[in-house]
């Protein structure tokens, strides 16, 4: 792709610092975007991709760096100052009016007008004059919510072509599109390279990087690893750079051995999509299997299909040999499982009750005594968790939103040993959690097993996976990319399965 | 649902129109039942009770496009038809409110107070939701409240004690009530004034850079703010045009019925609010049309005079209303429902 317009910078990131409460997000990141390339931005899940950009976008403001645009200094104050800028983004997750026609979603904010109304047919023209140019066949009165995920995405690019963009970041963007589709979007994303735009893409999938990008940056934990052209770069390369990290964290030592079969899944697929396929593994007794995959892999909706929230289309589930069903949390909980959920804030804490509620709520049925509560049992109970799981609060009327993340999360586990479970469900138990705490989850997690109880771990933190796992179990596209044993187990073993299937 | 497999479409058809449909049955057994009720009568009486619970529909819609609502509708009307009715009181009429009023007032001027009367209270409204970030619900509760308590204190305080705001002005009269003659109906003007208020609010709806927003917002605040809307600057626009509307229906309604009092429209944001939701107004948010608001009105107002029509007992008919509101808002729930 030789042509004039490329080789000017375009964007120059530089030292740019980001801390949040207790974690270092990035430190000192450096990239560098010139007209007319494709810029491949890679890294595991939160090695800072999405911090960086959200930095550029004006989302979180740096604690330190520069940011210019075409060598100017720039400091948006949101996306919209962004796009104004030239400077666009097409999120993973699409952000529309998924009511409205493909147009007003374009125009949206700045509709064209005449005498003071909104014209439709101005608005109509303009649109198809991108899409002509662009070779996007799409209706722009198309209701959004009607068309697929890649002509919504083609609806965001072009409204990025509508502003401008000289700079446009593409995140993700083939993760849930066919060969076809994806083959469309290249000759898009190519177009835009001739005509001299700037494109920061996103994206696991190591094969389609080096395919269609001409310069490739790799971060890691925050950092920036390197900047290589992409004619330099191997898959192996890269997955080498992305997680070689020393193994320096400690881990409490494993004092669980795992015993008999507990848990039997046999090709376990969801309902409605997206959610896993074609699932299956076993889990023994006193046995943490740890869960690894990239974003969108579909972990989260395993451990929901497995406990019955999310409804499953096929597969078995036996328990200690006999079969078993959960049609909801009220049968799982029954038939002994456990889960805990990801999002702490949002499905984990009551966060305007006390440390009580929140310990007792899940097992609140065996509290009753003549049809009332007994408080006297559940301040007992409260008092268990409080003790044995060490949670850090003045009291147990203490509102949880008072504790810290980790103490916060030690009640969740605490409320869930309460309903005495044999499988425990875990996804993400350290996220957003101090190194500290986690050492003590982690610690909690392998006294557990080492109980003779079953527990599943999904983490986005290979290093925790690797350092309490037993086994590791690797997603990849909603389906099972293959079980590595932990003698067997590298990071490079466990970042080539998760890209099998993405 | 569209994923599932080998789903027939005119299964989703059924869902969108089941609404329509049933309630079309509904009057179709009614008139094979009594074949009296399609006259030409009946359906000027219908479209002319529809008109003003329309005109206040077409405000309230706004609200639910913004997945909120508006309790309050009802209790405003109540007090801008009163203010419409005390100052319109004809001048020979002794008990009137205003003895000082001994010329009668040009009709713009009752209209344009029981406007601003209306716009006072929407402008609470879009303070409580837009600024103090209230649920439209709870600050509706709120002002439906405060302005029934305004209404009685204004009709109690007529000279002569608390009265119906009767013996109104003839010229108001005729400018409501009249007629067109078309030889095989009468058209009330009354339909003339919504259809003219329905053509205006299309264009804003449609046409105008404050209805594209205010579905946008409703539709998605988050990509709305990221995309450059002011949100609470639309959202006081939408409820200063609801504000102009409830004045406009309530200088109607109190032509219409000739006499205020403080039951005066109380329970109209109930009819509607049914209207909006019958009329496709989805309480998900971002989904309407101004065609559908009429329907909702419409199709309501046939089951309400035929169930008169019918006479059935009067609390019947509150049933049978709470029912088909209850209907309505399960059927269009199951439209955007997301399964796991």
């Amino acid at each position: 792709m030789k042509d004039l317009n490329r080789g000017t910078c375009l964007l120059e990131m530089k030292g740019i610092d980001k801390t949040f409460p207790g974690v270092k997000a990035l430190d000192q990141v450096e990239l560098r975007l010139e007209s007319g390339t494709i810029h491949a931005l890679m890294g595991e899940n939160g090695a800072g991709k999405s911090t960086l950009m959200k930095c550029l976008f004006g989302i979180y403001r740096a604690d330190a760096g520069e940011i210019l645009v075409e060598g100017r200094p720039v400091h948006f104050s949101g996306p919209k100052e962004a796009m104004e800028g030239g400077v666009s983004m097409v999120h993973q997750e699409l952000n529309q009016v998924l009511k409205r026609s493909v147009m007003e979603n374009i125009w949206l904010g700045r509709f064209p007008k005449r005498c003071g109304f909104v014209s439709h047919r101005e608005m109509f023209g303009r649109t198809k004059a991108i899409f002509d140019e662009l070779g996007i066949d799409l209706n722009p009165r198309s209701i959004i919510g009607n068309l697929s995920v890649s002509q919504r995405q083609m609806v965001e690019i072009a409204k990025a072509v509508s502003y401008n963009a000289k700079i446009l970041v593409l995140d993700e963007p083939t993760s849930s599109l066919t060969n076809e589709e994806v083959e469309h979007l290249f000759r898009i994303i190519n177009k835009l390279r001739a005509d001299g735009v700037g494109i920061i893409y996103i994206s696991h999938r190591m094969e389609e990087i080096l395919k269609i990008s001409d310069r490739v940056t790799i971060m890691r934990d925050g950092r920036w690893i390197g900047t290589e052209s992409a004619s330099d770069l191997t898959v192996d390369k890269i997955i080498k750079m992305m997680v070689g990290r020393d193994l320096t964290h400690r881990f409490p030592p494993k004092t669980n051995t795992p015993g008999e079969d507990l848990l039997v899944v046999r090709e376990l697929s969801g309902m409605y999509s997206p959610t896993c396929q074609d699932v299956s593994f076993t889990l023994r007794k006193g046995e943490i299997l740890g869960v690894a995959g990239l974003v969108g892999s579909r972990r989260t909706e395993l451990l929901e299909t497995i406990f019955g929230i999310a409804r499953h289309s096929k597969g078995t589930i036996s328990k200690n040999g006999m079969p078993i069903n959960n049609r909801n949390s009220s049968d799982a909980i029954r038939n002994g499982f456990a889960m805990l959920t990801e999002e702490r804030r949002a499905t984990g804490i009551f966060a305007g009750l006390d440390v009580m509620f929140n310990s007792v709520i899940a097992n609140i049925n065996s509290y009753k005594r003549y049809g009332f509560l007994s408080g006297k049992r559940m301040s007992e109970d409260t008092k268990w968790v409080i003790d044995s799981l060490k949670v850090k609060t003045p009291s147990r009327n203490t509102y949880i939103r008072n504790l810290s993340g980790g103490n916060q999360q030690k009640v969740i586990i605490g409320r869930w040993l309460l309903t005495d479970p044999d499988v425990l469900l875990l996804d993400e138990p350290t996220r957003g959690i101090d190194v500290g705490a986690k050492a003590e989850i982690y610690q909690l997690i392998i006294n557990l097993a080492a109980e003779g109880k079953g527990i599943i771990v999904v983490s986005s933190e290979m290093p925790e996976l690797l350092g309490i796992s037993d086994k590791i179990m690797v997603m990849s596209g909603g389906r099972l990319a293959g079980i590595l044993d932990i003698a067997a187990a590298t990071q490079e073993e466990i970042m080539r399965l998760a890209a099998k299937y993405v | 649902m569209t994923d599932l497999p080998g789903s027939p479409k005119w299964n989703e058809w059924l869902l969108n129109y089941s609404l329509y449909i049933i309630l079309g049955v509904l009057i179709i057994a009614m008139v094979v039942y009594e074949p009296r009720f399609l006259s030409a009568r009946n359906l000027s009486n219908i479209l002319a009770q529809a008109s003003t619970r329309g005109i206040l529909a077409l405000g309230v819609a706004g609200m639910i496009v913004y997945t909120g609502t508006d309790l309050s509708a009802g209790r405003i009307l109540g007090v801008s038809a009163a203010i419409s009715a005390s100052l319109l009181q004809s001048v020979t009429y002794a008990s009137r409110m205003y003895p000082s009023i001994t010329e009668p007032l040009p009709l713009v001027i009752p209209l344009a107070l029981a406007i601003l009367a209306a716009i006072i209270f929407c402008m609470i409204n879009a303070f409580g939701f837009a600024v103090l970030k209230m649920h439209p619900f709870i600050i509706s509760l709120g002002t439906q409240l405060i302005a029934y308590g305004a209404l009685c204190l204004y009709i109690d305080s007529q000279t002569n004690g608390a009265q119906p705001l009767a013996s109104l002005d003839p010229r108001y009269i005729r400018v409501v009530n009249g007629s067109f003659d078309l030889g095989f109906m009468n058209l009330p003007y009354l339909v003339i004034y919504l259809a003219i208020c329905s053509v205006i609010m299309w264009v804003i709806w449609n046409k105008t850079t404050l209805g594209k927003n205010m579905f946008a917002v409703g539709g998605n605040p988050e990509a709305a703010a990221v995309s450059g809307v002011n949100v609470t600057r639309n959202i006081f626009g939408v409820y200063f045009v609801a504000g102009i509307l409830y004045g406009i229906a309530a200088f109607l309604e109190a032509g219409r019925v000739q006499s205020v009092t403080t039951a005066t429209g109380l329970n109209y944001e109930l009819d509607a609010i049914s209207g909006c939701v019958i009329g496709g107004v989805s309480f998900t948010g971002g989904v309407g049309t101004i065609p559908g608001v009429l329907i909702g009105v419409i199709i309501l107002q046939v089951i309400n005079y035929s169930l008169y029509f019918l006479g059935v007992n009067a609390y019947y008919q509150y049933i049978i209303k709470g029912l088909i509101i209850i209907l309505a808002v399960a059927i269009d729930v199951r439209k955007y429902i997301a399964k796991k």
